[in-house]
């Protein structure tokens, strides 16, 4: 299980590195939702992995599963989520007013 | 246990809902709450650096449930100077914003600011890293609605390369985290810290990896080479106000550098040796000299004032990766004065911008209220620029000799005394662009409608900030005394370690300790 985690995580990361680096707004709001993912699955990991465990502390429990990381995915998940659709609404916003989709500063300004 | 330390975060977060649900419509009330509401925070915020100035760490258990297992507030002699200087600098921001009239250019501009306060304070005073991650995130999505408040193309578009390269700072951020709990099991920071002490070196790849991850981040906030270049655009679109109240969240990134790397990871620790002098100090001085350089080439006056927040963002990182006491006073020092010099010096530029329109460097025909727009000017470019006699010089001198017994003292002498040099000439290629060569041009017959004096109270905010940059240097031996005995708290954690670990909270027995 391990090795299937990790290489998830690795694939999701990888696609979104890809994808962000693209410099389109669609491309790279795609990236960072697979980023997020990534994120969200290393931090359940970080907890380490247990099969059929309940998050809860309590006495005379054997097994059971780390509670935290679960709380901190949900914030995440939460921010995230608010996050992608803020990046959406702006992004739509500036393409329809500038009519164009990339996201570095267009030539010809002093940008440097 | 005092209730005091939630308030700076409890009243705009009351205050910015009522604002949106109640006063939408009323542009009179939103202004009288927003004002109201930061006066008040002023007031706490002085109470509060008050209560520390002492010594002692004001600890807060949120439903009274004990660290590392409950969310602590805590504030120190640091957070609460921070605290006080965000709601100083936020007084000043939002008169400029009435007074000009950019609070009425878009909806919902006093509600966002409210939220901002509260992300920016919350920030400052959060005990815990994934807090600190929440308020973090809490100030950037108050931040991404002012940046694009009173819309327009540029403007949207400058917006959408600040949020995505944030998100991808958020993301980074959980990472370090995610790394960060694994090896440790707590986030808690005081926790973290002791736990890391204890580390052997077998289990440190994580905690360095954590280390640089979260290194990594908060060089994203605070606009440090090579990770600075969503700041010129974002900064030089975002409305005045907003880009001068903006001064401060910079400053957040240094503060969560100073915080997390003197007491999670000091610079005796084996995990992350090396970490401050052979990685952050050369990326520190390439920010000065860049945003000194850029500062020199930029065509538009609200560029060059970004870059100059890169280079004095860059001055604080050099004073700040020397760590060692004398240096963080320096930079403290340097902090509180680079943020009301760049607060000052946005509004400036907005002061030229309702007289010209637009803030290309070339002759135009003079602008009302020229005498004193040039007068402030000059003032504040003085200060951000290090000339003698203002703040900035006297923090520039402490930076350069907390940097003489070390090293790497000629590098950072000559970065400095360089760059200042550069900074000095290319704040006055600009200003005598803007107001001396003014009077050989002729108004032409399309600029009278555009023409309009900023409003009285618009210079009052901007006299304000540099008025308090006066009393920074005039009390420049009582604020570095004050700011000696914080690198002192900062570099002695032991008291804030046990103040958090200590305390009993709901459900613990006194005797159990730590």
């Amino acid at each position: 299980m391990e090795l299937l985690v990790a290489s998830a995580i690795g694939i999701l990361t990888a696609g979104g590195i890809y994808l962000t680096l693209r410099l389109r707004t669609f491309p790279v709001i795609l990236g960072i939702s697979l980023l997020t993912y990534a994120v969200n699955v290393f931090l359940f990991a970080s907890g380490r992995l247990t099969i059929g465990a309940a998050p809860v502390l309590s006495d005379g429990m054997e097994r059971y599963a780390d509670p935290l990381p679960q709380a901190l995915v949900l914030t995440a998940i939460v921010i995230s989520f608010g996050m992608t659709a803020v990046a959406v609404m702006i992004a739509l916003g500036s393409y329809l007013g500038s009519d164009d989709d990339h996201i570095d500063d267009p030539r010809g300004e002093d940008a440097t | 246990m005092t209730h005091w330390i939630i308030l700076p975060v409890i009243l705009p977060a009351i205050l910015a809902p009522f604002i949106v649900l109640a006063a939408r419509y009323h542009i009179g009330i939103q202004r009288t709450f927003s004002l109201a509401g930061v006066i008040a925070m002023i007031g706490i915020a002085a109470g509060l650096a008050w209560t520390a100035s002492d010594g002692t760490i004001i600890l807060y258990q949120l439903g009274d449930w004990a660290a590392p297992f409950g969310i602590v507030l805590v504030g120190d002699r640091l957070s609460t100077l921070m605290v006080l200087l965000t709601t100083v600098l936020a007084l000043f921001v939002l008169l400029y914003a009435i007074g000009s009239g950019w609070d009425d250019r878009g909806r919902h501009f006093h509600a966002l600011f409210q939220f901002q306060l509260m992300g920016i304070i919350g920030a400052f005073l959060t005990g815990d890293l994934f807090n600190l991650f929440v308020f973090f995130e809490v100030l950037l999505i108050a931040s991404y609605g002012l940046m694009i408040h009173a819309g327009g193309n540029a403007r949207l578009r400058a917006g959408v390369q600040y949020v995505l390269f944030n998100l991808l700072g958020s993301t980074l951020f959980l990472f370090a985290l995610g790394a960060l709990y694994a090896e440790t099991g707590t986030l808690n920071m005081a926790d973290v810290a002791q736990r890391i002490a204890l580390a052997d070196g077998a289990e440190t790849v994580g905690i360095r990896l954590a280390a640089v991850l979260l290194l990594l981040v908060f060089a994203i906030k605070a606009a440090v080479v090579p990770l600075h270049f969503w700041l010129p655009s974002s900064y030089a679109e975002a409305p005045a106000p907003v880009a001068a109240l903006f001064a401060i969240m910079t400053k957040v990134g240094a503060y969560a550098i100073i915080r997390v790397y003197t007491m999670v990871f000091p610079p005796d620790l084996d995990v992350t040796a090396g970490l401050h002098t052979s990685w952050l100090l050369p990326a520190a001085l390439v920010s000065v000299a860049i945003g000194m350089i850029g500062l020199l080439a930029a065509k538009h006056l609200d560029r060059l004032v970004a870059f100059a927040v890169i280079g004095s963002m860059g001055m604080v990182m050099v004073a700040i990766s020397l760590f060692t006491q004398t240096s963080m006073t320096a930079a403290l020092y340097y902090i509180v004065h680079s943020t009301l010099a760049a607060a000052a010096l946005f509004l400036i530029v907005d002061l030229v911008r309702t007289g010209r329109g637009d803030l290309r460097l070339t002759a135009q025909p003079m602008i009302p209220g020229a005498a004193l727009t040039s007068a402030l000017f000059m003032v504040a470019a003085i200060a951000m620029a290090g000339l003698p006699p203002l703040s900035g010089f006297i923090g520039k001198l402490l930076i350069l000799s907390a940097a003489f017994p070390t090293p790497l003292v000629v590098w950072v002498w000559a970065v400095v005394l360089i760059s200042s040099l550069i900074a000095v000439v290319g704040f006055s290629r600009a200003g005598s662009i803007l107001f001396w060569k003014a009077k050989s041009v002729p108004p032409g017959p399309d600029t009278g409608d555009r023409m309009q004096r900023p409003s009285i109270l618009s210079y009052c905010a901007v006299g304000g900030l540099l008025l308090l940059l006066a009393a920074h240097t005039v009390f420049a031996g009582p604020a570095t005394a004050y700011m000696a005995s914080i690198s002192q708290q900062l570099f002695n954690p032991e008291p804030y370690i046990s103040t958090v670990l200590g305390t009993p909270g709901k459900l613990s027995t006194p005797t159990e300790g730590h």
